[in-house]
């Protein structure tokens, strides 16, 4: 009843493909900000949105080539947190939270809105900015390239190589940084701002460098979804999806390099299992289980996340490689 | 906020025990004035429209709106795709026995049918395309006028498609007085800013006495509309008795929270980081488990759902908008009483202060707190209603509680998270601002004003307009 | 050319000056290293300090007491830059201070402790040694990635290790902050400010929550301090601790100065005493028919409870 090989098949291109990549790259710049600093940014999907929308808008509206379409989304990412930090900065954890959402939110409001059309696409969304990016492209679009068993889209290969290049070279800026003096003040900054101030270090820098560089990670994620999926919607860019990485960062383990990628990983196999699960175990005229139906697999995968972010909280918050000594989270 | 520590009692305290039946005496009390006023207030208002209000059955599903669910839900394919509508005069009146005929693009009859005596008819068109609906104005009662006796429209497969006529005289148009836009605009804010006040006020009181920013505040609403809903929907009773039966259930849903989660965080003393990350896996859970149950669309209330403005001179309004500004503001006159005039209530306010001292005085913090999420959880479920009654144009859609956070997040900051009356004033507010920028910009951003206010608030004068001096920094 | 002055060979010999300086609020001292004018904070209507004028002498350890309340640690904070003034201005060495954010009036070298010692839990004794240093290009987000800090690092891990050594936490270098007691937390936290290489260390309570067996070790250190030629100002409620090593001290209450001199002569002084046991002193205690404390008796018993929880909260010791 339960097609074993296919369940497993489909976890692995789930962990290795571009879901698992993008929320690998929000989750680095989430580390960035929660897991070292201490900063409760909860509009990441907001950085996301302004990367990829940065750069389809340069593209299509503005006519720019894709390399400067990239640049102006990294710099979107940038101006986002300069402009979110420099009021916000000073707020406590728990305001800093709810003004990144409602920062994310309003992005996400006037991107979809239908007086945006022109510019952003609106409702619908914008696409064909991606050509050129699919053009460089070694593989055959159209072929099936198989690993360990597992078949990939000539074209989706091509993104997935691309991403997980980016997410390695991020994972080694990241950990040159976070090695250094530098990655010492944050987390000195995480732990008790006074007494780093105290200690000669302008604290309000390093916060701020901090949001920066952690929400250029998102944006950078947001610019290779959007190359992998050629389109752009904005309501994909909604609250919930900052809290799915946050999820995935804590499985992992938040205040460690790697912690981003292996529970982005485990989040995206776990779920993708789950879901493959389910949807066999309801389809059918004999489902294995019957109350529910196929087409709430969907929303029963968010149940669980939730339950799983919940009862992570309450009862292993250092996530998998992470150290309980070292977790943030028992503070206050 | 620190949980109680280890703190000594003064010689000359009085034990817990009488002081808790005359704090029980007292919130009965106050309960059951806030209710009897609401009940009355709209039992009155809404018993004098009751001719207009006799509703269908069923109402007619709205089409489904652009929201981003994981799972669609389509609608069945039918032969023949179905058209109706209810006829109904400027007054109220339901108009039976008038022919409805359709023409297709070239001008040919393809069917026409009769109203029946609910108002309401029924007919199928062979194809989707684009077609004429006519009333045939011999078969009218004497005496009522059509405005807009033939349609266009077309119809597309996969949704239900309603027909609108208009009846009654034609309006001369009113040179409505900008005054009267002005008093328009400020009623609608002052509507949805008691909405946003009666749910922030939870929210705000649940802040105050534990130091949790509860993020699963909005689905309490949602849980309690969804709820309201399945009781006058699904089984059939009056959305009165509905609303309140959602309401004793929010209470029970509010204790649940404390009791399950929030009280043994709290004993094992999780730091308000990990709590507040927890209320969002928490508001996860409830959203989408409310998505599973009720679906991705919206849907309507069975009652009080098409009203006609009343005309009260220099206002009009429909029923349901004056029941809801009347029921709000009762509500916030008895949750106002309760805090000043209570034991209850002042023990919510000392804890709020600060909690070491009332709990030094005496006071039994768990059980004040417990009080607070009975009150919230049952102000949200009826603050779910009231919104889906009045903002969402009686509907209800698995989504709204969420868009109500944030709002509420902005008013109760606004006026100083911890307060009640700030919450009150703040989520005023940024009703008002909301309503008064659907003017100036684009409709579909008009949560944006909230959102902004929320913005700005927190970067000028975090602690809000009424809320201490605290270290918000 | 303060050189020349004969009383500048008077200052750095405590024996000599007494003679030099009134003991009085606001006195002038031979050669003050911080000048404070005319500082007031307030707290809606509560003024907190109200200090016209004060000087610190370099080189002494002045000893700032009071009771609970008397707006000692918010002075600290106003001076240090955690906490705004309504009015006033000081200097330091000349320089003003007055409005400088807190990292930077720690970089000119006045720096603090904290009341509740804020050794950064989570990171090693000797991290946290390393956080102080001065010199570290790496702390700059492109010196991290380019410039050479290894070497940087290893000075001041050199440094480090020797202060740790004096204090006697060298062998607890690796270990996590947090798991230091609290006495030795209190020595981390010294020579983390003294990493910073300052002119000036302010500590606040320095004794507070310490282990008696630990009070003398701690004072010695204190002492070498100033033996080192830096200046001390800290912060205390134990009198013999202050008579102890004080060079200097300050009475405060209620947000004022009410009296300076030398720590012998201090507990004698009518305005000392009555600021610490209250004026009420004097006055009968007050009861109803239940035994309940009543009028101003209930005031006297709620404040000593408040404070008595504050103390509690604060982990402090209640025998002290």
């Amino acid at each position: 009843m339960i097609d074993v090989p296919t369940l497993l098949a489909n976890g692995i291109a789930a962990l290795a493909g571009p879901s698992a990549i993008f929320f690998a790259l929000l989750a680095i710049g989430l580390n960035i900000h929660f897991g070292y600093t201490g900063l409760l940014n909860f509009g990441q999907i907001g950085f996301a949105l302004v990367g990829g929308y940065g750069m389809g808008i340069a593209v299509r509206y503005f006519g720019l080539p894709l390399w400067s379409g990239v640049l102006v989304g990294i710099l979107a990412g940038v101006a986002l947190a300069l402009l979110l930090g420099i009021p916000t900065l000073r707020l406590r954890a728990d305001y800093l939270a709810i003004v990144t959402i409602a920062a994310a939110e309003i992005l996400r409001l006037i991107t979809r809105s239908t007086s945006m059309t022109n510019f952003s696409g609106g409702t619908q969304g914008l696409t064909g900015y991606g050509g050129s990016f699919r053009q460089l492209s070694p593989f055959d679009d159209g072929r099936f390239y198989e690993f360990f068993g597992v078949r990939f889209l000539g074209q989706d290969l091509w993104s997935i190589c691309l991403g997980w290049t980016v997410v390695g070279l991020s994972l080694i800026l990241v950990f040159l940084l976070v090695r250094s003096p530098w990655g010492r003040v944050l987390k000195a900054i995480r732990e008790d701002e006074d007494a780093v101030k105290a200690l000669g270090k302008n604290v309000f820098v390093y916060k701020m460098q901090a949001l920066v560089l952690g929400g250029v990670f998102g944006a950078v994620g947001g610019i290779v979804f959007a190359l992998t999926t050629q389109s752009l919607t904005p309501d994909f860019y909604s609250p919930p999806q900052t809290f799915f990485a946050y999820t995935a960062l804590i499985v992992g383990g938040a205040g460690r390099v790697f912690g981003p990628v292996i529970g982005s990983m485990i989040f995206w196999f776990v779920l993708s299992i789950t879901d493959t699960f389910l949807r066999q175990a309801t389809a059918g005229r004999n489902p294995l289980i019957s109350f529910i139906d196929s087409q709430d697999v969907g929303a029963i995968r968010f149940v669980l996340v939730g339950v799983a972010l919940a009862l992570l909280m309450m009862f292993r918050p250092q996530g998998i490689v992470g150290k309980r000594s070292e977790v943030l989270l028992d503070a206050r | 906020m620190r949980p109680p520590g280890p703190v000594r009692s003064p010689s000359g305290a009085r034990s817990g025990n009488s002081g808790s039946t005359r704090w029980a005496g007292g919130l009965l009390r106050a309960l059951l004035v806030a209710l009897i006023a609401s009940l009355i207030a709209s039992a009155a208002l809404l018993g004098l429209a009751a001719p207009a209000l006799v509703a269908p059955a069923l109402a007619a599903p709205q089409p489904p709106p652009t929201s981003p669910t994981p799972s669609q839900q389509a609608l069945p394919e039918q032969a023949g795709l179905p058209v109706s509508g209810t006829l109904r005069n400027v007054d109220g009146m339901l108009l039976a026995g008038v022919r409805v005929q359709v023409l297709d693009a070239n001008g040919q009859q393809v069917a026409s049918t009769t109203s029946n005596t609910n108002g309401h008819w029924e007919l199928t068109v062979p194809s989707p395309g684009q077609y004429t609906f006519r009333i045939d104005q011999q078969s009218l009662p004497r005496g009522v006028l059509v405005l807009q006796g033939e349609v266009v429209r077309k119809v597309v497969p996969g949704t239900l498609s309603l027909v609108v006529f208009r009846f009654g005289a034609q309006r001369e148009s009113l040179q409505t007085s900008a005054g009267a836009e002005v008093l328009r605009v400020l009623v609608d804010g002052v509507r949805f800013g008691l909405i946003i006040g009666i749910t922030g006020v939870g929210l705000s009181l649940i802040f105050g006495t534990t130091g949790l920013t509860n993020f699963a505040h909005g689905e309490l609403v949602t849980i309690g509309a969804v709820l309201a809903w399945t009781l006058n929907v699904t089984f059939g009773l009056q959305l009165i008795l509905a609303t309140l039966l959602a309401i004793v259930a929010g209470a029970a849903l509010g204790a649940a929270n404390d009791l399950g989660i929030w009280r043994p965080m709290r004993r094992r003393r999780a730091g308000l980081i990990a709590q507040l990350v927890i209320s969002i896996g928490l508001a996860l859970v409830l959203r989408y488990v409310v998505l599973i149950y009720f679906g991705g669309r919206s849907e309507s209330f069975a009652d009080y759902t098409n009203q006609v403005e009343r005309n009260y001179g220099f206002l009009s309004i429909t029923d349901k908008d004056l029941a809801t500004i009347v029921i709000s503001l009762a509500v916030m006159v008895g949750i106002a009483l309760l805090l000043q005039r209570t034991r209850i209530g002042k023990a919510m306010r000392a804890v709020s202060d600060n909690r070491d001292l009332a709990a030094s005085s005496g006071i039994n913090v768990e059980r004040v707190v417990l009080f607070v999420w009975v009150l919230a959880g049952a102000l949200a479920a009826l603050g779910g209603v009231l919104f889906g009654l009045s903002e969402l144009g009686g509907t209800v859609q698995y989504e709204m509680g969420f868009n109500l956070l944030l709002l509420m997040f902005a008013g109760v900051i606004l006026g100083g998270l911890g307060t009640a009356y700030g919450a009150l004033v703040g989520c005023l507010i940024v009703g008002v601002l909301v309503q008064v920028s659907a003017q100036v910009i684009p409709v579909d951003l008009k949560y944006l004003g909230g959102l902004a206010v929320l913005i700005v608030i927190l970067v000028i004068k975090p602690q809000g307009l009424l809320g201490s001096r605290a270290r918000i920094g | 050319m303060r050189d020349e002055d004969p009383r500048a060979v008077a200052a750095t010999d405590p024996a000599m000056v007494p003679g030099e300086v009134a003991a009085q609020p606001g006195a002038r001292k031979p050669d003050p290293v911080l000048v404070i004018d005319s500082i007031t904070r307030s707290f809606g209507g509560l003024r907190a300090v109200d200090v016209a004028h004060l000087e610190f002498q370099r080189g002494w350890i002045t000893g700032l007491i009071g009771p609970n309340g008397a707006g000692k640690t918010t002075l600290f904070n106003l001076l240090t830059g955690f906490d705004r003034p309504n009015t006033g201005h000081w200097t330091f060495d000349g320089m003003p201070l007055s409005r400088l954010a807190p990292h930077q009036v720690a970089r000119r070298g006045v720096v603090r402790t904290f009341q509740l010692t804020k050794a950064l839990a989570k990171l090693t004794v000797l991290d946290n040694m390393r956080l102080a240093a001065p010199k570290q290009t790496g702390e700059r987000l492109f010196g991290a990635l380019l410039s050479t800090w290894g070497q940087q690092e290893r000075a001041n891990t050199h440094q480090a290790m020797e202060l740790l050594t004096r204090f006697q936490l060298d062998t607890r270098a690796d270990d996590l902050a947090g798991s230091l007691s609290g006495g030795q937390r209190k020595l981390l936290e010294m020579a983390r400010a003294l990493m910073m290489d300052p002119r000036v260390v302010m500590l606040d309570e320095p004794m507070a929550g310490v282990n008696p067996a630990l009070t003398e070790s701690l004072l010695q250190h204190v002492k070498a301090l100033r033996d080192d030629g830096l200046t001390v100002v800290f912060v205390e409620h134990d009198m013999d601790v202050i008579r102890h090593i004080s060079d200097w001290v300050v009475v405060m209450a209620q947000g004022r100065v009410i009296a300076e001199g030398r720590p012998e002569v201090l507990s004698s002084n009518k305005a000392v005493v009555d600021a610490y046991l209250g004026a009420h002193h004097d006055q009968a205690l007050e009861f109803d028919a239940e035994g309940n404390p009543v009028g101003q008796t209930a005031v006297l018993v709620a404040e000593i409870e408040s404070e008595l929880e504050a103390a509690i909260e604060h982990g402090q010791d209640l025998s002290a």
